[in-house]
């Protein structure tokens, strides 16, 4: 029998600065996802290949309902659609209880598709159609207001209808971030928020229901949802006693970040990411304390994606060549690039093999297949010597990616769902090239 | 494939170039390859060896001989 073979390679050592930290660990294998081996996910489904976790998404489902769950008596995380709409993830999370948030009369129809009842789907979004609003008050959908146009849109929408639409208003405010978001609702420092709400209750056509905000994405400081949470919880008392409008929900959006290492970060996501139990001790903490009576506190609502769904997606694909660069660096072309894998233009993707591999590993620069400049999915990586035809697993790609994927020089792949009992389902086909036509028309004379 | 003479190897994989400074961690393969070198023997030689020895296809052997030589270059350590 035969050695092994792994291709002969040179590493120049070099000491570098000195530092606390030990040797990185080799790059472990990920031979099975949930149990199924990756060798038999691309037999069966091909390569690149998405594959989601069932049992993930439902256990960060239920950490999420604990961490908020156990401090305070009203939470109600409503799925944000646009992080992955997939049906197959939203029925997931509505089994497990979710409400839906979308952002777009396209996202509203998916939710309403899925059974989602119309009451609990929170409609947010900067760019509401007036046919998208009609569309809302017919289904009876919460919508949180954006903007003064859409203010006065809606209530043009709501004029003669027999039940008042039921709103939210969107507020951005400063939560001690920075930048600071204000290009979603209305701002609550310059009075324009106040202003906002005043103009809701007096039309008498529209039901305030809710407060919003949404203070960012992948916001490390727990304490900035402390201060949107107390300053949100000031407003809606304020709307009880002025306006005499009894705001049932406080909606304190998403952005809670996932173990996603931020490319240029100096540590590792997982050693450095707040626990959501924090985000909840914060936010939590700062309604009970707000001066609510402790029988009419609002419902908490909370608009997660990322930390929902991010950990319980993977990205299998295979190696296509290997090259070297003309300044010696090593490089690798993968089978997918930036189109499927959106999110490595922010994020250091955990990158795994699939076999085993001697210790030696090489410094790597990653690309995809796309004839595109921009299609560099990692700058260095130290992979292990992977040889045409390997394959390596992308670990946390849940968010965004099916959402965001684009349908650029390739087709995008099969997106196979792996159940709790193990059994895999194929939850979106490998589109096709008459799938990608179907849609253009070709002018007679050209015919 | 011709290594400067003055250029030091180990089993282990360890080479150190005395004219730069440089040294650099070779995985058992490409140190087993130099250590051949470095005895006189060919890269045919060498080659027919490794093909007999591993299982790797001899498509896939060119390529690899072909990039351990540009590494071998671009350190700098070949007798040109």
């Amino acid at each position: 029998m035969k050695l092994p073979y792994e291709r002969p390679t040179l590493r120049k050592l070099t000491a570098g600065a000195l530092h606390k930290f030990g040797p990185r660990p080799g790059a472990a294998p990920t031979t099975a996802l949930d149990g199924v081996p990756v060798a038999e996910l691309v037999a069966r489904f091909g390569s690149p290949l998405f594959v989601l976790s069932e049992r993930q998404l439902r256990r960060s489902y239920q950490a999420a309902v604990r961490a908020f769950g156990t401090r305070y008596p009203a939470v109600q995380l409503a799925w944000s659609y646009k992080t992955n709409y997939l049906n197959a993830v939203c029925r997931t999370f509505h089994q497990e209880g979710a409400w839906a948030e979308v952002v777009s009369g396209m996202e509203l129809e998916k939710a309403l598709l899925n059974g989602v009842p119309g009451p609990h789907i929170l409609f947010n979004g900067p760019g509401k159609r007036r046919a998208d609003l009609e569309r809302a008050c017919v289904v009876d959908a919460v919508i949180h207001l954006d903007n003064a146009d859409e203010l006065h849109l809606l209530l043009d929408v709501a004029a003669g209808r027999a039940a008042r639409p039921r709103v939210a208003l969107r507020v951005n405010l400063d939560a001690g971030t920075y930048p600071q978001w204000d290009r979603f609702g209305f701002n609550l420092e310059n009075g324009e928020a106040w202003q906002a709400l005043g103009r809701v209750v007096a039309s008498g056509r529209l039901a305030l229901v809710g407060l919003h905000c949404h203070i960012g994405t992948y916001v490390l400081q727990p304490k900035a949802y402390g201060t949107a949470a107390t300053k949100l919880a000031a407003l809606a008392l304020r709307c009880q006693r002025e306006l005499h409008t009894t705001i049932q929900y406080l909606d304190l959006g998403g952005g809670f970040p996932s173990t996603n290492t931020l490319k240029g970060a100096y540590l590792p996501a997982a050693d450095t990411v707040p626990a959501l139990d924090e985000y909840a001790e914060a936010i939590t903490g700062a309604l009970l304390g707000a001066g609510f009576p402790s029988d009419e506190l609002p419902l908490l609502v909370l608009e997660a994606g990322r930390a929902l769904v991010d950990d319980a997606g993977s990205l299998i694909g295979s190696v296509l060549a290997n090259k070297r660069l003309a300044d010696g660096r090593r490089a690798t072309i993968l089978d997918f690039g930036v189109n499927l894998l959106f999110t490595s233009f922010w994020y250091d993707h955990h990158i795994s093999p699939t076999r085993e591999f001697s210790s030696q590993t090489e410094p790597t620069v990653l690309y995809g297949p796309l004839c595109m400049n921009i299609d560099q999915l990692r700058e260095s990586i130290a992979l292990p010597l992977l040889a045409p035809g390997d394959t390596v697993v992308v670990h946390k790609v849940g968010a965004y990616n099916m959402s965001q994927w684009q349908q650029f020089i390739n087709l995008r792949p099969n997106v196979v769902l792996i159940d709790e009992a193990g059994a895999v389902h194929l939850i979106r086909a490998a589109e096709t090239l008459e799938y990608l036509q179907q849609l253009e028309r070709v002018p007679e004379h050209l015919l | 494939m011709k290594l400067k003479p003055n250029i030091a190897t180990s089993e282990a994989g360890f080479i150190f170039n005395p004219a730069t400074g440089d040294s650099f961690a070779a995985n058992p393969l490409a140190a087993d390859i130099l250590a051949r070198a470095k005895t006189g023997l060919d890269a045919a030689a060498i080659k027919a060896d490794i093909l007999a020895r591993y299982d790797v296809a001899p498509g896939q052997l060119e390529k690899d001989w072909d990039d351990l030589l540009a590494q071998l270059r671009d350190f700098n350590l070949l007798d040109q």
